[in-house]
């Protein structure tokens, strides 16, 4: 364990060495960011829409009292929304969708000696490969959570005028009663925290991949396990430490 | 020139390679033959630095090669061009991309400039107007050219070739080992190729180091391999009837 943490420190010191050339890296930034923030628009959109009204359906079951008003349930939709469900599921299929795709084509480099040549042109290939990876994934997951929340609590009220099970009225009122600007301030750094997890653990399970198309495909389901583990102890963490 | 000393690579308690000495001249095709197994591809390996020698040193004209740092190696990869064995051209990248991939990083070329040298080195592999196809749309043959007009895009001088003819026909292995001899010539190259291909050993090899069992056991050229007395090297290069037969008629 603590030889491969070793290693994870050594290449990801590797990855920001200073480019060769910062225009051919920028390009490479540019095409990762379109590949993990717009690739991923849809999936974080019909997860987010979902979550959101499933959320505030069950909130508003559960706040059956009628010593409790039930524009409560918008808030708690909101808070839940913004400080777990957008932030770490959209990581956690972020994981799936972004991270099993930097293992496998970074590990798909490796066995296939792209790797290789890239470092007999003497080009730094963790720096070529990987730092970009992970810039992308720091900017562009922040973005993608935002959009989750604001789809997320979309989908409550969508929630609450389809199935009524709260007034619509009263779902907005408790959206907009009481926002802490500290919830979104603890959602951004999750999700920077996640997607720099998500690019470098993936990445790292690629770049030590060695054999063939079995291995590609175990370094992959690697890197999304390992991955989903270390999100889960950085949502802990961050969340402990925040709030 | 390449001047390999006393190279010894372990992998845990597996001895690859045993000591190998050897000087590879300018100009000429150096081949790399021996059995599977006996240490051919991590010799290469071992000079181009993919894998670090446990002991010996790689000489690059004066230069110690083994003793430097990443960044001391840059001026001397870039002079540096590799044909691999699946060729490793850039997947996400077409022809064109995979060959002005060296002149981007390391030139200061404008992009028409590295255009017309992408066209001349795929003019030069008669693989003409190929310019925005993928890997995945080429054969085996078109991939190992394209991998040699990458090589060559900087014009380097020296050139590494790893079983230029694995996976290849006949008739596209001798146009390979062809295009490499008239290439070697025509940018004056350290050329090293590493094969078991003995079409390539008696057609282009001007100097051939025989490994066996991680050690060299022998050394000359085309010409002097079919007399030798080597038992070793005679069991490699006649192992089949077609060759004894070829063998028996010198």
């Amino acid at each position: 364990m603590f030889e491969s943490l070793g290693k994870y420190i050594l290449l990801l010191r590797l990855s920001f060495k200073k480019p060769e050339k910062s225009s051919v890296y920028w390009k490479e930034i540019m095409r990762e960011m379109v590949s993990v923030g717009v690739g991923s628009l849809g999936i974080i959109s019909i997860i987010s829409i979902f979550i959101g009204a499933a959320t505030t359906i069950q909130v508003a079951f559960q706040l059956s009292s009628p010593l409790v008003p039930l524009s409560i349930a918008g808030k708690i939709s909101r808070d839940s929304n913004i400080l777990e469900f957008s932030p770490t599921i959209s990581a956690l299929v972020l994981a799936g969708r972004v991270g099993s795709n930097f293992a496998s084509q970074i590990g798909t480099m490796r066995v296939t000696e792209q790797i290789d040549a890239l470092e007999i042109m003497g080009v730094n290939a963790p720096g070529y490969l990987i730092s970009p990876k992970i810039i992308a994934s720091i900017t562009m997951i922040p973005l993608l959570v935002i959009i989750s929340i604001a789809l997320g609590i979309t989908g409550g009220y969508i929630a609450c005028v389809v199935t009524g099970s709260i007034s619509p009225a009263d779902y907005l009122m408790g959206v907009n009663d009481g926002f802490d600007p500290l919830t979104i301030k603890v959602a951004l750094v999750k999700a920077f925290v996640f997607g720099f997890l998500i690019a470098s653990i993936c990445s790292y399970q690629g770049f030590y991949t060695s054999g063939g198309a079995l291995e590609v495909g175990q370094s992959a389901t690697q890197g999304v396990v390992f991955s989903c583990v270390w999100i889960l102890f950085a949502d802990l963490i961050i969340t402990s430490l925040m709030l | 020139m390449i001047n390999i000393k006393d190279i010894y690579k372990t992998f845990g308690d597996n001895d690859v390679l045993k000591g190998i000495s050897a000087t590879f001249k300018t100009g000429k095709n150096n081949l790399i033959i021996g059995g599977s197994g006996s240490g051919k591809t991590t010799l290469l390996k071992c000079i181009v630095g993919l894998h670090e020698p446990t002991k010996g040193q790689v000489f690059f004209e004066d230069e110690n090669f083994t003793e430097m740092d990443f960044e001391q190696r840059v001026p001397i990869r870039t002079q540096i061009g590799m044909l691999f064995q699946n060729s490793a051209l850039f997947d996400s990248m077409t022809v064109e991309e995979n060959i002005m991939f060296p002149l981007n990083l390391f030139t200061d070329q404008s992009m028409a400039e590295k255009r017309d040298r992408a066209n001349f080195c795929l003019e030069r592999v008669n693989l003409k107007d190929r310019n925005k196809l993928y890997p995945s749309e080429l054969s085996g043959g078109m991939k190992k050219r394209v991998g040699i007009a990458r090589a060559i895009s900087m014009q380097p001088k020296y050139l590494f070739v790893d079983e230029p003819n694995s996976g290849l026909d006949p008739k596209t292995s001798i146009l390979i080992d062809e295009l490499i001899a008239e290439l070697t010539v025509e940018y004056d190259m350290t050329t090293v190729i590493v094969t078991h291909d003995m079409n390539s050993v008696m057609g282009i090899g001007d100097h051939i180091i025989f490994l066996h069992q991680g050690q060299k056991n022998w050394e000359g050229t085309n010409k002097e391999i079919a007399h030798t007395d080597n038992k070793e090297l005679n069991d490699f290069v006649f192992a089949s009837k077609f060759m004894q037969a070829a063998k028996e008629k010198l």
